[in-house]
């Protein structure tokens, strides 16, 4: 297949190099996609009283899960936070599992026993998704050492917001994997806020991750998390990095959440115009505008959004028919024979 | 047949499954080049190499972390925590990540780790760096919890603990390291969930843990050679899975129930097989059942102030002779 950059090449550094190519080009829009349907779907149905619990959507963020995911080889694995479906579906875990996850069916990812801030899928490589604040960076730090120990070329990605670097396990992890030379990488998703406290209130530095990248002996790194062609760029960088034994990275992702922290919160702590300005940073928006200046047809990308809303509709579909998770299940699982017993 | 210290056990233990699974590995702070803060894995690193037996920053947590991380992925870690007082730092990873990944994962998610720590009172270190925990792990579905009072069940529990498929909690008394036993030559593998009788007797059940076995043991001498009461003592030695067999038939057998705790008074182990014998054998006791324990303050430092709280073998017997005899 010709390369998009074949047509229409850009000029050196505008994002527009020839080096990612057209079908990875069109994987990353489609991924982006994905993750805006899915998560608007998840708002929707929460509206209607079908998402039951908490959900916590990446609506915004989008760029920065596909551009990880799609640098990605097979292997490699990722660890998330409760905010973690868009970590999730762009690993390509199927939108219906995660649906059904969050629409707490028997046909759920983890058949309802995880809920929505627990997304895990081995098979695809989603190797948990964590809801205590900085716990998952040192567990991506040991998944790194049984790569280094056992010679194995996988690499660890852990994902994580801007209020996660203020948490004591962050820092123990950042230095134990630099001191370890571990193959992980550090993702940060800043989006501006914790909750709903903006960042900036509470943090002594300007740059939450990336201005302590340099107490770890780490480069700093910021980059502009609503561009996947960047973010798959930098992603690219420290996959190869850690792969060749090299170290870990800290990145810091520059983004926006469009919607609330979790669930209905209407985020009225948003000064006036912050969204609107950030929307205009839509990274779904950019990437469409950038494959259509590449010359990528109009139809192609139109067919790319109908197969996957179809995707995602029929994704409801099945979920809203389905069961709830059957009651056997309660007990399952709790130790490694299966099962719950503590006593004789 | 050798006699080895508790503390040559360890490392013994270690070394045993070690050199027989190169998926297991072991961190912690101070252990490798050093041999640990009580000398309990002193050769380990020689003998394995820096890649197996690691020194670490001081960070429980992402010791903790990255043992999950590793077990996760294929390895079999054992981690130090030094003293069992700073599971507080670290206790996301034992209470919440541990014993909840299989479970919210829908079994996806396996963790096979061991955590060993220098537990319990007797050193004099006051009341941050002399606790006894082991009810702070019991609590919690999914992990696995024991406490062993000899050289020969630390080698033997050790390796159940290693080759468990899931996270277990190995409590070390710190008050024991120096102690001695006589270890059988060869390879020593125990079960996770087994109780021992280690005296057995008709009057009465004394269950004991870790430092309060010899303690009980003691007590028993006492009781059957100036008041002619038979104790039967039984090491509980593993929490979870619990032995409730062996504490059934013994009360079946002497009818009266003494638990013997380092724990402070409130929820100790003491009261869940109290709770259980008064549930499953209610009509089996003749009278009711007692737990001693510290009381429910912190722990002093002073050596006339932490000898009076720990449970001793005069407290024991003057707590079971008037009980048998009220
Ligand atoms: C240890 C801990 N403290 C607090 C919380 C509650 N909490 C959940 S999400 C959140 C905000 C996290 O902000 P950030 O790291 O920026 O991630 P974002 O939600 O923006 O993706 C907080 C405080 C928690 N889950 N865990
Ligand atoms: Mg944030």
């Amino acid at each position: 297949m010709a390369r998009v950059s074949d047509r229409a090449p850009g000029a050196a550094g505008s994002g527009l190099n020839d080096d990612i190519g057209e079908d990875k080009r069109l994987a990353l829009y489609r991924s982006q996609v994905v993750i805006r349907e899915a998560e608007q779907r998840a708002f929707d149905l929460f509206l209607q009283n079908l998402v039951k619990g908490t959900s916590h959507l990446s609506l915004g963020q989008e760029a920065v899960a596909a551009g990880f995911a799609e640098a990605m080889q097979p292997g490699d694995l990722s660890f998330c936070t409760y905010r973690g479906h868009s970590h999730t579906l762009a690993r390509g875990v199927p939108v219906e599992k995660v649906l059904g996850e969050l629409m707490q069916r028997d046909n759920g990812l983890m058949r309802g026993k995880g809920g929505s801030m627990h997304l895990t899928s081995e098979e695809h490589g989603v190797m948990g998704s964590y809801a205590i604040i900085g716990a998952h960076l040192p567990i991506a730090c040991g998944s790194a050492w049984r790569a280094q120990y056992k010679g194995h070329k996988d690499v660890s990605v852990c994902f994580f917001g801007d209020g996660t670097t203020n948490i004591g396990a962050f820092h123990e992890a950042l230095n134990f994997a630099a001191v370890w030379k571990l193959p992980v990488i550090f993702v940060c998703e800043n989006n501006l806020y914790m909750e709903y406290t903006p960042i900036g209130e509470v943090t002594a530095v300007q740059h939450p991750a990336a201005d302590r990248a340099a107490s770890y002996g780490l480069e700093r790194i910021v980059i502009d998390g609503n561009d996947a062609d960047a973010v798959y760029r930098t992603a690219r960088t420290a996959y190869d990095k850690a792969r060749a034994g090299r170290g870990p990275s800290l990145i810091e992702c520059m983004t926006y959440r469009h919607s609330g922290h979790s669930r209905a919160d209407p985020a009225k702590y948003r000064p006036e115009g912050e969204l609107e300005k950030w929307k205009l940073r839509d990274p779904v928006k950019i990437y469409r505008e950038r494959l259509l200046q590449f010359g990528v047809a109009e139809k192609v990308i139109a067919g790319i959004e109908t197969e996957v809303r179809k995707v995602v509709d029929d994704a409801t579909e099945t979920c809203k028919a389905a069961p709830p998770p059957s009651l056997d299940i309660l007990t399952t699982d709790v130790y490694a024979d299966g099962g719950w017993a503590w006593r004789n | 047949m050798a006699e080895l210290t508790y503390r040559e056990a360890v490392a013994r233990g270690i070394a045993q499954e070690m050199a027989r699974d190169p998926d297991v590995v072991f961190l912690g702070e101070d252990v490798a080049k050093a041999g640990g803060v009580f000398k309990a894995t002193v050769g380990l690193y020689e003998q394995f190499g820096p890649l197996r037996v690691r020194d670490t920053p001081i960070s429980e947590q992402a010791i903790l972390g990255a043992a999950m991380g590793a077990a996760m992925t294929g390895l079999k870690p054992i981690a130090e925590i030094m003293f069992s007082d700073f599971f507080a730092v670290c206790f996301d990873y034992i209470a919440n990540e541990f014993p909840k990944s299989r479970y919210m994962s829908n079994g996806q998610t396996k963790c096979p780790l061991v955590v060993r720590t220098g537990n319990g009172a007797g050193s004099r270190f006051g009341a941050q760096h002399s606790q006894s925990v082991e009810n702070w792990c019991m609590m919690i579905p999914g992990l696995k919890v024991v406490a062993p009072s000899t050289p020969r069940d630390v080698i033997g529990l050790m390796a159940a603990a290693v080759r468990d498929p899931d996270p277990v909690i190995f409590f070390e008394h710190k008050s024991l390291y120096a102690t001695k036993g006589e270890v059988p030559d060869g390879e020593i593998v125990d079960r996770l969930g087994t109780a021992k009788i280690v005296r057995p007797g008709k009057d009465c059940t004394i269950i004991a843990l870790a430092l309060m076995v010899s303690r009980a043991l003691a007590a028993a001498e006492t009781l059957q050679s100036e008041h002619g009461i038979d104790c039967e003592v039984i090491d509980v030695r593993s929490l979870v899975p619990l032995d409730t067999q062996t504490i059934l038939g013994s009360v079946a057998k002497t009818h009266r129930l003494f638990t013997v705790e380092e724990n402070p008074r409130l929820c100790g182990w003491g009261a869940e097989i109290v709770s259980i014998v008064a549930d499953e054998a209610f009509y089996e006791l003749d009278g009711p059942p007692v737990r001693i324990t510290t009381p429910h303050i912190p722990l002093p430092a002073a050596d006339i102030l932490e000898d009076m709280v720990l449970p001793t073998a005069e407290r024991i017997v003057e707590t079971v002779k008037r009980s048998l005899e009220s």
